[in-house]
């Protein structure tokens, strides 16, 4: 019978050290972390050009408004039944979890920051004889540097939030998959200590973006 | 480097913005010989603006165009650069890197780049400030890199639309006096638009008015006037009163469609 003393803190913290020795947290952070990246670059790599679209074309602005808006406000795990049998294994259905979780956030920031460009700057260039792709390389991607790790600090949010629930199934690894694994061991210290643990790299995850935020920023104040 | 201007000829220049506005301005022609400091005066919203963008190849005309050495004017280019307002400087660019950054486009060698940055940025007197974030700078210091940004691709004309009207009265008036040495010494055109006719006196070697709705050329007038230019010298004062009487006059200029589309 579980002992609801379990879950107090102290009894957490205690698991910590086994967890770590028995290589749970270890291996979770190992494939919980390659496929929050993995999601999250796919999500860069798709979203900062859908938001440059959105901020550089009207028409595309106007095109993919609503359709966009509308699958945003769509949860990432809905779509996890459908991943499942799209995907061949549940490795890459998580990963496009994570993706469809992280895009949104990142295309909305990069138009958001783009449309705020001195469109001067575009005049300038152009008149300096800027090439089209120089002007995204260099004006457009410094310009709205901070913005693109405003969004992927927003989607990071949403990707850690997103990766633990759906790692509840299909999967023998993660940190979603070790809750579930303490919780029906009934080792509700350990499920307590992974609680703290998600806690913490969400935390960590998020403090590094702001420093990488502060480090490639020119915005002052 | 000296550089030789160019012949400007602007021809039957009409400009919309959309077929369903108004004519911007109608008919202009204006011609400009190499070298020559030239000043569009005239109240805003006369097309002034508009037609500066137009001789950048940054806007289209809708009629008649813009020759330059008798070569059509398509597009913008480095070879006649334009500087507005405000200096528009790339915060994430040190000083340096905003004035090589018309380079950067280009291929250029890192040595020449180095070269005609250095000379750039001496031009305009800003050798201590080369690695200086642009933030940090004044608006007159600012707007001092903007002018070596354009001279550093050493164009045959400069464009200046009221670059130095967000500046305190000091910082304008040595900025007014140093692009006209500058261009003077190197030899290339400068083309600008004011409403300011101190700027026209000191600048200009030639000014004409701009006036109406459709905008037109109303008036010219030549600056005949030795360098350097003071504004406390009586040949200067002079020039200007006439130049504000010559701009007062065009103030009640009426173009002929106006009149023709009162009875309508």
């Amino acid at each position: 019978m579980a002992r609801f003393s379990d879950f107090a803190p102290l009894a957490a913290l205690q698991s910590l050290p086994d967890l770590w020795e028995d290589g749970t947290i270890p291996h979770a952070l190992e494939t919980t972390g390659y496929r929050l990246g993995t999601g999250l670059s796919l999500a860069i790599v798709i979203g900062v050009p859908i938001g440059i679209l959105m901020g550089r074309s009207r028409w595309f602005q106007q095109l993919t408004n609503v359709p966009f808006q509308f699958m945003r406000m769509i949860s990432p795990l809905s779509w996890e039944p459908i991943a499942v049998v799209v995907f061949a294994g549940w490795d890459q259905a998580i990963v496009f979890l994570v993706s469809i979780a992280a895009v949104w956030p990142i295309a909305f920031a990069t138009a958001a920051g783009l449309a705020k460009v001195d469109p001067a700057w575009f005049k300038v260039a152009r008149n300096l004889g800027a090439k089209p792709w120089q002007m995204v390389t260099r004006i457009i991607m410094p310009a709205i540097t901070f913005d693109i790790l405003t969004g992927i600090r927003l989607a990071l949010g949403v990707a850690w939030i997103v990766i633990i629930p759906a790692e509840f199934l299909g999967v023998t690894s993660g940190f979603g998959f070790a809750i579930q694994d303490a919780r029906e061991s009934l080792e509700y210290a350990s499920l307590m200590g992974l609680v703290l643990v998600i806690g913490v790299v969400g935390f960590v995850l998020d403090s590094i973006c702001v420093l990488l935020i502060k480090r490639f920023s020119w915005h002052r104040g | 480097m000296a550089i030789r201007g160019t012949e400007i000829k602007i021809q039957g220049l009409t400009h919309r913005y959309t077929p369903r506005s108004p004519v911007t301005f109608n008919r202009v022609d204006l011609e400009s010989p190499p070298g020559e400091a030239l000043a569009i005066i005239g109240r805003s919203g006369c097309g002034k603006s508009t037609l500066l963008h137009i001789l950048a190849g940054l806007l289209r005309p809708t009629e008649g165009k813009v020759l330059l050495d008798g070569k059509s004017v398509e597009a913008p280019s480095p070879r006649w650069v334009m500087m507005f307002q405000a200096p528009h400087l790339f915060p994430w660019m040190t000083v340096s890197q905003n004035v090589g950054v018309g380079l950067s486009f280009g291929r250029w060698s890192k040595q020449e780049t180095e070269e005609r940055v250095t000379e750039a940025i001496n031009l305009v007197e800003l050798q201590d400030f080369s690695k200086s974030n642009v933030q940090d700078l004044s608006g007159g210091q600012q707007q001092r890199v903007a002018l070596a940004r354009s001279l550093v691709m050493e164009p045959e004309l400069l464009l200046l639309d009221e670059p130095f009207s967000a500046l305190d009265a000091f910082t304008r008036a040595s900025l007014q006096k140093d692009v006209r040495s500058i261009a003077k010494r190197k030899g290339f055109n400068i083309v600008f638009v004011t409403h300011d006719i101190d700027e026209a006196v000191i600048m200009g070697d030639r000014a004409v008015i701009m006036a109406g709705s459709p905008g037109n050329i109303v008036h010219e007038l030549d600056i005949d006037l030795p360098d350097p230019r003071e504004r406390t010298d009586p040949a200067v004062q002079a020039l200007r009163t006439r130049l504000m009487s010559t701009f007062q006059e065009a103030a009640n200029y009426k173009p002929a469609t106006a009149v023709a589309g009162a009875g309508r």
